[in-house]
């Protein structure tokens, strides 16, 4: 499995043609405490960059885009009661959402984890 | 992801933005600083939720150091205040404050403020987004024999909460007991020895205190205070959810020019005799519309766990377009989503059910009365 990260603070989790998603720990740092996550429907096709999925904080929504493109197969459904484990554990147990991937390739433009520390030392 | 707060960095051409007295202070806490009202401001410090209910059960500190503190001198400032604002400073005591409001010639919002009573003179809390006109305005239309000072080495901090009494009680001396001191009354008192102007008001519902005082001593009185086991220091977003709970309107979102007070709902500020004399900038307008109802600002319990957020369109029972939200966001003390809005006139009774489009989703909202969490003022 490998890990790839996104500069709009996505994470995806790659086990041959499934990806899991979620936002990282600095994604959650900035949005504060989360009150509720809109996942995407079961079945939707998504393409890289599309929004499918909102983190409502007490501040302000945020969307979470695509990392890359494919079919939603499942969501986190422990999010619908307990939203702050976005918070609480966001690259682990505070997932998002499942994809079939439907184009592998487009993981190349994204950054693994020390270009992500990186990029995020950097702003 | 998008980015939740409007970060400008200020390397990149942007208007420099300022730092306050306790700029360091905040950051040495570990607070997150956005820009605000053109400062550096501490929006939170161990997170939103947490802050709101720890004000709500004990006390919180904020610095609203960004507002603007005038003082308004001269032989006929009485006079001449009374010609902008709506209010009869006749009836205000020395000691006493009253809210009101800045309006333009068409009756729309400028702003709203705070009017106090000082021996020989007029005090004015204004917000800090609109200080800057505020002062235009004023300078612009106030005689030239009354003076306007900005006190711009003052710094505010807000004392809020059930336990503000108590932590601030251990440090104050003045010239009354602050026990004597109830809901809208100042006073003159020393902290460790910093001469401040006190009054019990704030914006978050609860009983609670601001305190005026030298920026140069602003450190010194926050770390006393924030020593005191009752009080943390409370960021503004939680300052943000605290006054939507206690269902305070907040310049810029829920009031501008294009509203009255009429629609605000907030005609008392319009006091008695200067209804029935007017002579206030924008007195034609906002005294042709006392008693009519053409839109009004109201409260929503709003259906399910997403928030509803100021922007979203309402729509009555047939999809006709009736009205908007102008603030909203989880209630931390109710663990639920509330908001504000404006809508027709035939729609303010509570439990009339509208919906609100979020994002292209319909959501159910209904007409609450406010405010959501009650006030808890000392009077």
């Amino acid at each position: 499995m490998t890990r790839y990260y996104s500069q709009d603070h996505e994470w995806i989790e790659v086990d041959g043609e499934t990806g899991t998603v979620g936002v990282t720990d600095y994604a959650q740092g900035q949005l504060g405490d989360i009150t509720f996550v809109e996942l995407p429907a079961v079945g939707s096709a998504l393409k890289k960059g599309d929004a499918p999925c909102v983190v409502d904080s007490v501040k302000a929504a945020s969307d979470v885009y695509a990392p890359a493109s494919g079919t939603v197969t499942e969501t986190n459904a422990a999010l619908n009661d307990a939203p702050e484990l976005v918070n609480s554990d966001p690259e682990k147990s505070g997932w998002l959402f499942r994809l079939t991937l439907s184009d592998i390739g487009e993981l190349a433009g994204l950054m693994d984890r020390a270009a992500y520390d990186a990029f995020v030392g950097g702003l | 992801m998008t980015e939740p707060y409007d970060i400008e960095d200020p390397d990149v051409g942007e208007p420099e933005v300022l730092s306050l007295p306790l700029d360091a202070w905040h950051r040495a806490r570990g607070a997150r600083m956005v820009e605000f009202a053109g400062y550096w401001m501490p929006v939170q410090y161990d997170g939103i939720i947490a802050e709101h209910l720890w004000t709500r059960e004990n006390a919180g500190l904020f610095d609203v150091s960004h507002m603007g503190q005038l003082l308004i001198t001269g032989e006929d400032a009485d006079a001449a205040l009374e010609a902008l604002l709506p209010i009869d400073l006749s009836t205000l005591k020395l000691g006493s404050q009253r809210y009101s409001l800045l309006l333009d010639e068409n009756g729309g919002i400028l702003d709203d403020l705070i009017v106090s009573r000082w021996p020989d003179s007029l005090f004015l809390v204004v917000n800090g987004a609109t200080k800057w006109d505020d002062i235009a305005h004023l300078r612009e239309n106030l005689p030239d024999e009354v003076t306007l000072n900005h006190l711009d080495e003052q710094a505010l901090l807000a004392l809020q909460g059930p336990k503000a009494f108590a932590a601030l009680e251990r440090h104050i001396s003045g010239e009354y007991p602050l026990s004597a001191l109830t809901f809208m009354h100042f006073g003159k008192f020393e902290i460790a020895g910093v001469p401040v102007t006190v009054s019990r008001s704030g914006y978050t519902g609860e009983d609670g205190f601001e305190i005026s005082l030298p920026g140069e001593a602003a450190e010194k009185v926050a770390t006393l205070l924030c020593g005191e086991p009752e009080v943390k220091p409370i960021g503004l977003g939680a300052r943000d959810s605290l006054r939507l709970e206690a269902g305070l309107p907040l310049y810029g979102h829920d009031l501008d020019l294009e509203t009255t007070p009429m629609d605000a709902g907030l005609t008392f500020a319009i006091n008695k005799r200067r209804r029935a004399e007017g002579g206030f900038m924008g007195a034609d307008k906002v005294l042709s519309e006392l008693g009519k109802l053409y839109h009004r600002r109201v409260g929503f319990a709003v259906e399910g766990k997403q928030s509803v957020r100021e922007g979203a369109l309402l729509f009555d029972q047939d999809n006709a377009q009736i009205g908007h939200i102008t603030s909203g966001g989880f209630s931390p003390t109710l663990g639920r989503p509330i908001a504000m809005g404006y809508v027709a006139g035939i729609y303010l009774e509570p439990g009339t059910v509208l919906e609100a489009d979020v994002r292209g989703k319909r959501v159910s909202v209904t007409v609450a009365v406010m405010p959501f969490v009650p006030h808890r003022y000392h009077r």
